[in-house]
This record gives structure tokens, sequence and C-alpha cells, in this order.
């Protein structure tokens, strides 16, 4: 009998429920009715430990592969390190020198608070957004180690992004370089304020955006460091984006726009430094 | 035997689902990867019909909103549609052929791709379709069709397996009544 009754539903009619299951989705998650957050809580917790493990079996294969790289290539490296490495010893003490002019610079430009000072967290890239449109990914830490929503996301000298969700041992990263990023900045020198916004076209050539540059005197010139802004809500003060790479005037003629390549290798992404301190919390405190 | 079947398809998804975020992102061609979910949808809305790629589609889509952020159910609604027009080519053509399925994945995805900039790139003023039309639609369409080339026989072969098991099934009943 039931089986029958199964036959009498026209797929139209399923397809039109459907459509309308969807649409109701939508509008309930866009209204913020619907609790999407625990749902998606739910999934990425049975699929985080499948992402792990095939990123692991990746790292694996990889390292095998290396292994095998031949003994003579090694030889030949390992001479042309070492003479990087006297270039670079003669290098850093002369580097080391200017180390207490740095430092003075720094508390000129209030930016004696360094990366160095936060509490950072370690975390592995174990999986990508799946579609070809954004730029988000996630990592294998979560609430366990203290990662919170909003926290920054940073890798060697640069920032990265910041997270977006976050879960029992997985979190999701929003990199700067999506489409829908957009990041309050500010010029190193001259403390003028501008925002950083990824661009689906600029990927390709490895940059990014900046908009509503005010620069009245034109003291911004190419290779100029942008920083993350004090007036930003989310991203702490001083965290280095990237250098200015081309900059132009808007018609209006009051603020610039331009392009900025950032600090970051978003190519080759694989290890990040999450920042436990937020934004918010360094406000109240 | 019903049920099989159910968990079969649910595993693939899920398969497909971790996949795309994993292994074909490392072998992403221009930072490009497959739409596999796509893929699975259109082979088994071909293979099964209307209702099949309804569900199907619907459950590859919601995954798919799960894993990323954004509005819940707009890909599920995508994915839903792109699997009933799959369905409505199940009673014309053989699924042997390897060709219908080729050109339903290729306008599967143009639309999956117009659908996705129109949504959430338009709608915030990125008006250059020719340049995302170019970059990222028409190169995932050509990666996603030769992933089709590759993965549409083994999901035929495993349709056809659970297909047998269920006529196996149904027949042991039927002859025990």
């Amino acid at each position: 009998m039931k089986k029958k009754h199964d036959w009498n539903i026209k797929s139209k009619h399923i397809l039109v429920v459907m459509i309308l299951v969807c649409i109701s989705l939508m509008l309930l998650t866009f209204a913020g009715k619907f609790p999407a957050a625990p749902v998606r809580k739910a999934a990425s917790y049975a699929v985080v430990p499948f992402q792990n493990g095939i990123n692991k079996v990746g790292t694996a294969l990889s390292d095998m592969t290396s292994g095998f790289r031949n003994k003579k290539k090694l030889v030949e490296e390992n001479k042309k390190l070492q003479s990087k490495v006297d270039e670079l010893t003669a290098e850093n003490s002369r580097l080391t020198q200017s180390i207490s002019e740095l430092d003075r610079l720094k508390k000129l430009y209030d930016l004696d608070k360094e990366y160095s000072e936060y509490d950072k967290v370690g975390a592995e890239v174990i999986s990508k957004n799946s579609g070809n449109w954004f730029s988000t990914f996630t990592i294998n830490k979560g609430s366990d180690d203290g990662i919170q929503k909003d926290c920054n996301v940073i890798a060697g000298s640069g920032l990265v992004g910041i997270v977006t969700e976050v879960g029992k041992n997985w979190a999701t990263v929003r990199s700067i370089i999506d489409d829908t990023s957009n990041v309050g900045a500010m010029t190193m020198t001259t403390s003028d304020t501008c925002i950083v916004s990824g661009d689906m076209r600029l990927i390709d050539e490895g940059k990014l955006q900046f908009i509503h540059l005010k620069d009245q005197d034109d003291k911004i010139q190419e290779g100029e460091k942008i920083v993350t802004s004090a007036v930003s809500d989310k991203f702490l003060k001083g965290i280095l984006i990237g250098y200015v790479s081309e900059i132009e005037e808007d018609p209006n003629n009051l603020t610039k726009t331009g392009t900025l390549t950032p600090a970051v290798d978003f190519e080759h992404l694989q290890e990040v430094l999450v920042i436990k301190e937020l934004k918010q919390q360094k406000g109240d405190s | 035997m019903r049920i099989q079947r159910k968990v079969v398809t649910l595993l693939l998804i899920l398969i497909c689902a971790i996949l795309q975020g994993t292994l074909f992102k490392a072998l992403s061609i221009g930072s490009i990867s497959p739409n596999l979910l796509l893929i699975l949808t259109i082979s088994f809305g071909f293979m099964r019909g209307k209702k099949n790629g309804i569900w199907i589609g619907f459950c590859c889509g919601l995954l798919k909103d799960l894993l990323s952020d954004g509005l819940l159910g707009f890909y599920a609604l995508v994915y839903l549609c792109i699997g009933y027009a799959a369905g409505c080519c199940c009673k014309l053509f053989y699924d042997e052929e390897l060709r219908v399925p080729i050109i339903l994945t290729a306008a599967g995805d143009l639309v999956y791709g117009g659908l996705v900039y129109g949504m959430q790139y338009l709608m915030r003023g990125r008006v250059q379709f020719y340049y995302y039309f170019g970059r990222i639609i028409i190169p995932e369409m050509i990666y996603t069709v030769l992933m089709t080339v590759l993965l549409y026989r083994l999901l035929f072969n495993i349709n056809k397996r659970l297909t047998e098991l269920e006529m196996k099934e149904r027949d042991s009943i039927w002859l025990r009544k």
C-alpha cells in the first residue's frame, strides 16, 4: 500500500516543495531566525576528522617523495646554502646594529607592541573552500585551543585573515584576499587610513586592492608598508598586510586607490598562527 | 534494499564533498578545481530519474551550504534544480551513453557558475561578467567535464551493482510469497 502511495506523488510536486523549503531556509538564515551555526558545527564535526586524515596522508606522501630526492642534488643544495649562510651571517651582523634604531622608530610609530607579545597558537590548513569563488579555509585547531570567532590569523610576517566560525577542533578562516573581505588599514609612515579589500580579479596577480586612502601631501610611495589600523574593530593594530605596488588618485581628488602586494604567500599556505587575543577584549580591559 | 542504496549514496556524497575540499584542491589547475558534487548530482539524476535527482541534489547542496559560509539553502536550491533537470533526461536516453552526462555536466556547470556569480558577486556590484566567465566559469566547466569522463563509468558501475542487488532481493521476496 505504502509503495503505491509513493508512486502517486509526482516529481514536479517534490520539486516545488523542495524549492520552497530551500527558499524559506535562505530567508530564515538571512533574517537570523534559523540557528545555522549549530547545524554547521554538527556537519563539520562529521567531516573534519576525514579532512584531517586525508591531509595527513598528503603530507606523508609529499614527505616520501622529497625523501627520494637524490643525494647529488642535496649535496649541491648544501653547498649553495652554505654560501648563503655566510652571506646571511654577514648581513645579520649588519642588521643587529640597526636594531636599536628600529626600536626607537617603532616607539615613534607607536607600534612597539610586536606580534610576539600576543598569545598565539599554530594550526595547519586542512581543507579549502570547495568552490572556486571564495578563499576561505579550515584549520585543525578550534575552541579546545582557545580560538574564538574574530581571532586574527597570521602567517610568517603578515596578516592572513580572520576566524569566522569555530568548532571543537576546527575553525574556518576567511582570508583577506577573499572577494568579500574588507580590512581597515593604515600606512606605516603617515598613519593615513584606508580600506584593504580582496578582489577576485587581483588574486591571479597575487595582489590586493586598497581604497579610500587619504594622502593629501602625496607622501605615499610604492613600497610603503600597509598595516592594520587602530580604528578597525576586529583586527589588532599594527599587523603587516603588505606593500603598496601601485597607487593612483581617485577622480574626486581627495582619496587614492591602488593595489598592494600581500606579505603572505596565499597560494602555498600550509601553516598559520592564530592570535588568541581579541581586539574587543583588549579594549575592555 | 532501499536503505542500502540510500546509505551508499549518502556515503558517496560525503566522500565527494571531502575530496573536493582537500585532494582536488591540491590537484587544482590555475587555482580551479572541479565540481565533484555536481558530477554526482547529474550522473545519479540522469541514471535514476527526477525524484532521485532532486533528493541527491538537495543533499549535495545542503552539505556544501553547511561546509561554507553564506546563505543556508542557496546551493541546495541550485543543485536540486540541476538534479531535476538531469532527471528529465533519464527516460530520453540510455544511461550507457557517455555523451549525455558530459553535455549535461557542461550545461549544469555553466548554470551553476552563472547563478553563483549572479547571487554572490553581482549583488555586491562586481559587474565584469566576462572576466569571471573566462577566469572561473569556463575553466571549471572544462575541468568538471574532464572529471565526468573519468568518473561516470565508476558511478555507472556502482549504480548498476546497487540496482542488481535490489532486483535480486525483490525477486527473492516475491518468490518466497
